[in-house]
């Protein structure tokens, strides 16, 4: 124990005991958790196969919910549209706050530290609460619902924004700074066509999270496919909601995909 | 905003005598800026139709915006405890931040299991793709969901809401830790495989201690958004914590003062949790 000299198996050891350690105080932490928040592992793990065959009868979609179809696909195409131009006009404000933020670009410190706080802030605060302070000024309608994606889609994208200008757009910023162009050359024939691939993956990975996002923005709101599953559920019409988490998963998937698809080429 | 300018700028193959009408090429069409330019326009299209066609309900909108700043104001500049009292408050705020802690070590524990199968270095591919499937339709069904169908199926409660956040999380970290095991130096399980070791050993000692700092990111990452989901879905779901205490201000008595006092408190949380992650993630690096 008192050698100063340090040998594979006590440095070993020593690591082995630091990760256990770790590791039994991860298990006292979910112990803890459990006792408090009264959930028995044992009894939730059981529940689940439980679930599922309650699901399998009563969610299954029938030849009966065949007829809600129009309405859940007309529903979700809003919800997609309303994702989609949501993202788009966050993307449009944050990469103009992105430029005027991140450490390369930016005007000045003050600027910098001024657009990290606004992205913190407009990302920290709960959808929940964008969702339910502007349902009582907009009223139930679908332009809350976009107002409440904008606003927290505006606080991610400033800062993944900031992170590709930081990370990407270095070098040919300068390169075009040495010829001796202007600000703003250097922001529209450098910066900007540098960054753009990163910026459209970013804005698809954006359009698949609002479009689930959307889910909980529309049971609060009133709106969209979340307003839909909502009154199917609380009326216990299961099979439409069943038919209705069918939809979502077959247009989330196409979504995924087909930005997979689109990165590949851009990337 | 957007330019349709080409990312590469290629001139063309330098010749020595050049004709002076042609002019110099400065950007090329390639699939790439052609994908780019299609897919920017269509956004653009899909956005002003959209715009256009946004079902407002008639509502006033110089009033609506007059009436979101004075709850603006009343939230952020005029927070207080309201009738529940800090105690209440806090002790919410505890329950919503157990909730992500739980469910994030459900996820982690679950999700590092399924993404050593799903791995492709590591499996079979039959079992990878069967098992990277379920996830993506299981990551497909938003949160939310999975909180209101546990919530009928096992009845309303922390069970349900800790059996819903589950299942998002053990899919999100299976892709996430599947995709860390996938970029290891095949070399590393190759030496482990040489020597004659069973498939959990080098699980183990290779996989494990090479993929630590990847590991704990992206598990923090998601602690940062269980977080959020615990909040979502107890204002949604009535699971409980201080996404229910927020939906009852918010939405039943309209106490905005209380509502920015809760919206303060969340953000506290928020912030320790991004600072945690980011030290974290530098200890790893520095290493």
């Amino acid at each position: 124990m008192k050698q100063p000299k340090i040998t594979a198996a006590s440095y070993l050891g020593k690591k082995r005991l630091v990760q256990s350690g770790v590791l039994a105080l991860v298990a006292v932490i979910y112990a803890i958790g459990c006792f408090i928040l009264q959930f028995d592992t044992i009894q939730g793990a059981l529940s689940i196969p439980k679930a599922f065959s309650w699901l399998a009868v009563n969610f299954m979609p029938t030849q009966n919910s065949m007829t809600y179809l129009p309405q859940i696909m007309a529903k979700l195409l809003d919800t997609v549209l309303m994702s989609i131009a949501s993202v788009v006009v966050a993307a449009v404000i944050a990469i103009f706050f992105a430029i005027l933020g991140s450490k390369v670009t930016g005007i000045n410190k003050f600027m910098q530290i001024l657009v990290r706080g606004i992205a913190s802030f407009f990302r920290n605060i709960p959808l929940v609460a964008w969702a339910m302070i502007l349902l009582f000024s907009f009223k139930q309608s679908n332009f809350t619902g976009f107002l409440a994606l904008l606003l927290m889609t505006i606080g991610f994208l400033i800062r993944a924004f900031m992170e590709i200008i930081e990370d990407e757009a270095g070098e040919a910023m300068m390169a075009l700074k040495a010829t001796g162009a202007s600000y703003f050359q250097v922001i529209f024939q450098a910066v900007i066509p540098q960054i753009i691939p990163s910026l459209i993956s970013w804005i698809l990975y954006m359009i698949e999270n609002n479009v689930r996002d959307a889910t909980l923005v529309g049971i609060l709101t009133g709106t969209g496919i979340g307003f839909i599953f909502d009154i199917y559920y609380k009326s216990f019409r299961f099979d439409a909601a069943g038919m209705t988490v069918l939809a979502i998963i077959i247009v989330v998937i196409a979504l995924e995909t087909l930005s997979n698809q689109i990165r590949k080429v851009i990337l | 905003m957007i330019s349709n300018e080409s990312t590469s700028p290629i001139a063309s193959k330098p010749s020595l005598q050049r004709d002076p009408k042609e002019k110099i090429k400065l950007h090329k069409t390639t699939a790439s800026t052609w994908m780019i330019n299609a897919v920017a326009i269509s956004l653009i299209l899909i956005t002003l139709y959209t715009l256009t066609h946004l079902n407002t309900e008639n509502v006033k909108m110089t009033e609506a915006f007059h009436g979101l700043m004075m709850t603006f104001d009343q939230m952020f500049l005029h927070p207080n405890t309201g009738a529940d009292g800090f105690m209440v408050l806090l002790e919410s705020l505890g329950i919503s931040v157990l909730l992500g802690i739980l469910t994030t070590i459900i996820g982690a524990v679950f999700g590092f299991f399924f993404a050593v199968i799903a791995s492709r270095n590591l499996t079979n591919a039959y079992w990878g793709a069967g098992i990277r499937a379920l996830m993506a339709i299981i990551r497909a069904i938003p949160t939310i969901l999975w909180a209101l169908i546990f919530s009928i199926a096992v009845g309303l409660g922390p069970t349900a809401a800790i059996l819903g956040l589950s299942f998002h999380s053990v899919a999100y970290l299976t892709k996430a830790y599947s995709e860390s095991i996938e970029e290891i130096d095949p070399a590393i399980i190759d030496a482990l495989k040489v020597t004659g070791c069973k498939f959990w050993t080098i699980v183990f000692q290779a996989v494990w201690p090479t993929i630590i700092p990847s590991l704990v990111s992206w598990t923090f990452i998601r602690l940062e958004i269980n977080f959020a989901n615990a909040v979502a879905v107890g204002a949604a779901a009535g699971a409980g914590g201080i996404g229910y205490q927020l939906f009852v201000t918010s939405g039943l008595s309209f106490d905005f003062h209380e509502v920015g006092y809760i919206v303060y408190m969340v953000i506290v949380v928020t912030m320790i949790l991004e600072f945690i992650a980011v030290k974290l993630r530098q200890h790893y690096l520095g290493k």
